[in-house]
């Protein structure tokens, strides 16, 4: 599904370097889960991978399907099938919620060549999925993310990934800000959707959300590389004594 | 010459390039009541600081300035609502073209008709809004316009107009200099929507005075678009009475030279006043919405929201005022200017004012200037909205505020029609 290869990337509006040299490939229909000290270069990876301004690859691919996708545009991406559940989820205000998923639907169906779906067939469709994740019609008719608290954007980023129905999902720290209650919410609505065609990057701090969101393979990423990969087990290391000897043992090799 | 003297003569020769149009006793006199006040303000210098940021070279000079017709196949804004059309062509009303002028709730008569007849009850209003309207401040195109206004309508409302009373505004000569007065005087409780629209002329002067009697209600939606040639100078003159509402909306796309006055005064208690503006440019764009809103009355509340797209050299201006007079306690002013710069050659000049002379009151301005959201771009992007798209969305995004005065949501949607017609023809 994703496959990334020796990625090295610096910020563009000052020499440094960020990312350096990430391996990392994504079998379709698996769950693969990131964690690793803050600044490390994980929220980097999956701007990147998404397209973001303001970085500069300086080596290395990475292909989603086999296609290259360095080279497109944001919204090329998004309609090749890749989706960010933002870190940070970005307030629009006088847009609303609603046209802004639906101008989203439509334009990745008009960009695969398919036909516009219709206002009722929309609405159908939203309101089924904005009620499994209690998003209520306010929310919807609000503008994007503009007053909603930590937890209701990160439904409402999940609530665009169930509409999206993409093939690469990345989640960049869903988990964090949210409360028991809605960290079953949120895994809930990414659980619904994990079948054979589709693929998950969970990038989080803490383990507790890799107990909702089964992985398949665990990575830990410090200073810009993966420096181990392993089971859901790693996790479980992880959360019980912490970074400082996975950094160590880096270190000496 | 002295400074003086060379603005005396640019006013003389404005004048002498005009008739006075005769008519009855009530029209002739205030006519040359107007004709003395033009003449004893004289024409905006450059120094003249009302008109810091607008050059008023194009509307100083005795003729217009030769504008080509536009020829598009686009539909008209408002095609689709029920109204009454009201046509002028190069400033002339046009019978065969509009609708027969009766209507449930209202009186309509052409100015030309009105001003031969000796006594008319337009007599007491006719040029007096606009008078009260030059202090503090002159404005000499609305006198000059009071005494040579050729073409216009008076309506008097009474009851509640059956719909929309619409002035379309046509061209079909290359050079028209069109001057329109318009009266409207909504008697106690009365109510009309007035929408206004189309090119007009190749120099526009027209002025549209409103007297809102006690607990009456007007709406007045106008869009000026299309021929980017014209140059403008209109002004808006309301007087509001107790509990009475005024909303005017004004959405400007394209054109060279556009001044906009709004001059509300507040003379009875509870009274609503909202104008709004949402105003987009390229090029050679020059607009100017000057707004002078004075409260003399208690508990009145008053609303200015003006929004600019600029890009590729675009100009905006605001210029707004609120004024508080002794005594307007529990005032509750508002107002809002902003900009959004495509690109780093548009500008916008903004010079808000307050004034206040009350103590209880509330009243807030502000004034930005900004260029698209960059994450708010990037989020929509990566949604799969094409950048084109994700940018005519922001941008319209950032007019809504302004948009969203429009009460009517017919009307509303024909105006966001407008907006989303014009981003579409723009490249990305
Ligand atoms: N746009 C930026 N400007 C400056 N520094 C940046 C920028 N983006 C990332 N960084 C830096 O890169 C490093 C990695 O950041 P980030 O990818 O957010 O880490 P993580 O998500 O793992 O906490 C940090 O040191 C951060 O300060
Ligand atoms: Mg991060």
């Amino acid at each position: 599904m994703l496959k990334i290869n020796n990625l090295h990337v610096k910020l563009e509006a000052e020499d440094k370097a960020i990312l350096k040299g990430v391996d990392l490939t994504i079998e379709p229909g698996t769950v693969h889960a990131i964690m690793g000290p803050n600044g490390s270069g994980k929220s980097t990876l999956s701007y990147v991978l998404s397209g973001r301004d303001g970085y500069v690859v300086t080596d290395g691919t990475a292909t989603l399907e086999e296609s290259d996708i360095l080279d497109m545009e944001p919204e090329e991406r998004a309609a090749a099938g890749l989706f960010l559940a933002f870190q940070y989820p970005v307030e629009i205000p006088g847009v609303g919620n609603m046209t802004f998923l639906r101008t989203a639907v439509n334009s990745q169906r008009k960009a695969r060549g398919q036909d516009e779906m219709s206002a009722a067939d929309f609405l159908k469709v939203i309101r089924e999925k904005a009620k499994t994740l209690q998003i209520d019609a306010d929310m919807l008719k609000r503008p994007v993310n503009v007053g909603f608290s930590g937890g209701e954007k990160k439904r409402n980023e999940i609530l665009q990934m169930a509409m999206l129905e993409p093939k690469m999902c990345i989640l960049d720290e869903t988990d964090s800000g949210l409360d028991v209650d809605a960290m079953k919410l949120v895994s809930d609505g990414v659980n619904a959707l994990r079948d054979a065609g589709r693929s998950f990057l969970v990038i989080t701090h803490y383990q507790r959300l890799l107990d909702h969101i089964k992985p398949d393979v665990v990575h830990i990423m410090a200073d810009g590389r993966i420096i181990k990969s392993g089971g859901p087990e790693l996790a479980l290391d992880v959360e019980q004594n912490g970074y400082a000897d996975l950094l160590a043992e880096a270190e000496a090799q | 010459m002295a400074r003086a003297e060379l603005t005396q003569d640019a006013t003389e020769a404005r004048i002498a390039a005009l008739d006075l149009p005769k008519g009855g006793k009530w029209a002739t006199s205030a006519r040359n009541d107007a004709l003395a006040r033009f003449r004893a303000m004289g024409l905006p210098a450059r120094r003249d600081e009302y008109w810091r940021y607008t050059r008023a070279d194009a509307l100083n000079q005795p003729t217009a300035t030769e504008a080509s017709l536009f020829d598009s196949r686009e539909t008209m804004v408002f095609d689709k609502v029920d109204r009454l059309r009201i046509v002028f062509v190069d400033g002339v009303f046009d019978a065969a073209a509009s609708d027969d002028l009766s209507l449930a709730g209202i009186e309509i008569e052409r100015l030309a008709t009105a001003a031969q007849a000796d006594i008319h009850w337009a007599k007491d209003l006719y040029g007096v809004l606009e008078t009260r309207g030059q202090t503090p401040v002159k404005r000499p195109f609305a006198a000059l316009n009071s005494a040579f206004a050729t073409d216009g309508v008076l309506i008097r409302v009474t009851g509640a107009a059956a719909k929309p009373v619409s002035l379309i505004y046509q061209r079909g000569s290359t050079q028209a200099d069109a001057i329109l007065h318009h009266v409207i005087k909504l008697e106690k409780g009365a109510e009309m929507t007035l929408l206004e629209n189309g090119p007009a002329a190749a120099r526009f002067n027209k002025v549209l005075e409103v007297d809102v009697a006690d607990g009456a209600r007007f709406h007045h939606i106008r869009a000026q678009g299309r021929d980017h040639e014209r140059r403008a100078a209109t002004h808006i003159f309301a007087q509001l009475g107790s509990e009475s509402q005024f909303k005017s909306f004004t959405l400007t796309v394209n054109g060279i030279l556009t001044r906009n006055e709004a001059v509300i005064e507040f003379t009875g208690d509870d009274a609503v006043a909202h104008v709004a503006g949402a105003a987009m440019g390229d090029g050679d764009f020059h607009h100017d919405d000057t707004v002078f809103v004075t409260h003399d009355a208690v508990n009145c509340e008053s609303r200015q929201v003006y929004k600019k797209v600029l890009r590729n050299g675009a100009v905006g201006v605001f210029q707004g005022k609120i004024l508080v007079k002794e005594g307007a306690q529990k005032t509750d002013g508002y107002q809002i200017s902003q900009s959004l710069l495509l690109d780093g050659d548009s500008q916008f000049l903004a010079k808000p004012e307050l004034e206040i002379y009350a103590d209880d009151v509330a009243c807030s301005h502000g004034s930005t200037s900004g260029a698209i959201d960059m994450d708010a771009l990037y989020y929509l992007r990566s949604r799969g909205v094409p950048k084109k798209e994700a940018t005519d969305l922001l941008v319209l995004s950032f007019l809504a505020e302004a948009v969203e005065e429009i009460e009517d949501e017919g009307l509303r949607d024909e105006i966001v029609g407008r907006l989303t017609g014009w981003l579409a023809r723009r490249g990305g």
